[in-house]
């Protein structure tokens, strides 16, 4: 067999994975629980690997409050000591079957999503979602915010989730893409549909309303509460796509605010890395373009499983945040056809005539179009010490899929 | 005799162009019939990014 027709079989073999996972809500537990290889001082973060003093201003914030957050050390200068003394393990979350969005940081006691794929028994993890330490703010407001989240959301919905004996994601992800949902940055029926599902866990369980009520009021007033489950579940889906010989289709896609990386299937756990891009997009009220960094975030998991800006065009409601038209839209999520391999057969966009949403990223039909994935995304501070500055829209960089598609010939052709 | 040639020379043109679309423009300007064709070398034109893709794709 040539090795056109073997990567043309390979790549029908990730499809199928791909298409097959089914992401189960299992469990919300801390991240030193239940993270494979988190042990002792550690934080993991987005993108691919990179060191302490390589991160942008906003990962390094974001560090910073992990650290005190975790109580290593009292304030930010000490923490930064720790950090410049290399007392910390750093580590990136793909290489633990973990995603996090923004910064991405996940440290021991954190509770994070805990998404099983039924289909092939794997599981995965997400930090929950919110708007300030992710983003890179250590202020004892945002810091309170993630103890919040320890101490009170994440165990009443831990009890309720027990109590229903788990979540099926799947069906949530089809009947949001339905209703608008693009699933990155657009989770508006997605969180409704599982806001719904936990208050009846909550009420079945018999939680005291004294933590039931403030949990509920969590639930309904986040409008990207399921962003961490779609992530958990991305990651669910595509780790068993991962080592199919001569597969050139990409299975990680993710941003740390200093490189933009990629992972291939056929190519190992090697990553293919560009300087991360500038996001074109649009700012909240008193930040402009000149203080944005760069693309960061492992989210782009939805992408590489065909939804984001990939499903655009079904979810015109989230250029309120971005930026462009309905065209543009429409024509982002056709253009993304030409660079993968099928479409979904379940998830489905009602804008599309209901066709499914593109999936199977090839690094040849990327490089052959010159066209590269297209993401929608939040925009951090280029300093370290704010809260979300914006959202918008960015490419892939070309670069990391010549350079996977240079190893691809070197390990495939004789 | 006339070549087929001549025929089609004779009668109005519609002109099919790959590639600039200056050129197309150009006859546009001469109230000629163009088609341009919607048309990008491949991988931007990266020579070795056309000889990888000729062994992979």
């Amino acid at each position: 067999m040539d090795i056109k027709q073997r990567i043309t079989e390979a790549n029908e073999e990730v499809v199928r994975r791909l298409t097959s996972g089914l992401p189960v809500l299992v469990d919300i537990a801390p991240a030193g629980e239940v993270i494979p290889g988190m042990e002792g001082k550690m934080i993991t973060h987005s993108g691919p690997p990179i060191e302490w003093s390589r991160m942008c201003g906003a990962q390094q914030g974001s560090v910073i409050g992990s650290v005190i957050y975790e109580g290593w050390a009292e304030t930010p200068e000490d923490a930064r000591a720790l950090l410049d003394g290399g007392e910390i393990h750093l580590e990136p979350n793909h290489s633990h079957s973990t995603v996090g969005p923004m910064a991405g940081t996940i440290s021991p006691s954190a509770p994070v999503w805990v998404v099983e794929n039924r289909t092939f028994g794997n599981r995965a993890f997400c930090r929950q979602v919110e708007p300030r330490q992710q983003f890179g703010d250590y202020s004892p407001d945002a810091l309170d915010g993630l103890r919040r989240w320890r101490d009170l959301f994440a165990p009443t919905l831990r009890e309720a989730l027990l109590h229903l004996g788990g979540v099926e994601l799947d069906p949530i992800i089809i009947q949001a893409l339905q209703m608008g949902d693009e699933l990155h940055n657009r989770h508006s029926a997605s969180s409704s549909l599982f806001a719904n599902q936990m208050a009846i866990g909550i009420a079945k369980a018999g939680v005291p309303l004294d933590r039931a009520l403030p949990t509920l009021g969590h639930l309904a007033g986040h409008n990207l509460l399921f962003l961490g489950l779609a992530m958990a579940a991305g990651k669910a889906i595509t780790d068993p796509a991962r080592g199919v010989e001569s597969s050139s289709v990409v299975i990680a896609m993710c941003r740390n605010g200093t490189e933009f990386g990629i992972q291939v299937s056929g190519l190992g756990d090697e990553w293919f890395v560009a300087p991360a891009p500038v996001v074109e997009g649009l700012y909240l009220p008193g930040f402009t373009s000149s203080d944005a960094g760069l693309d960061m975030g492992d989210s782009a998991i939805t992408e590489t499983v065909g939804w984001g800006g990939f499903a655009l065009g079904g979810a015109p409601g989230i250029l309120a945040l971005v930026g462009g038209t309905p065209e543009d839209a429409l024509g982002y999520t056709r253009e993304m056809r030409g660079i993968t391999t099928a479409k979904h057969p379940t998830h489905r966009m009602p804008a599309l005539g209901f066709e499914g949403t593109s999936v199977g990223i090839d690094i040849r039909k990327v490089v052959q179009t010159d066209v590269s994935p297209i993401i929608d995304t939040a925009i951090a501070h280029r300093e370290a010490g704010h809260p979300i500055i914006g959202a918008g829209m960015v490419r892939a960089p070309m670069e990391c899929f010549k350079g996977a598609l240079r190893a691809f010939g070197r390990r495939y052709t004789p | 005799m006339t070549e087929p040639i001549d025929d089609l020379l004779r009668g109005p043109l519609v002109i099919v162009n790959l590639g600039l679309r200056g050129f197309a423009e150009s006859l546009e300007a001469q109230a000629d019939d163009v088609v341009q064709v919607d048309w990008l070398p491949p991988a931007g034109g990266d020579a070795e990014m056309i000889d990888l893709l000729d062994k992979l794709l």
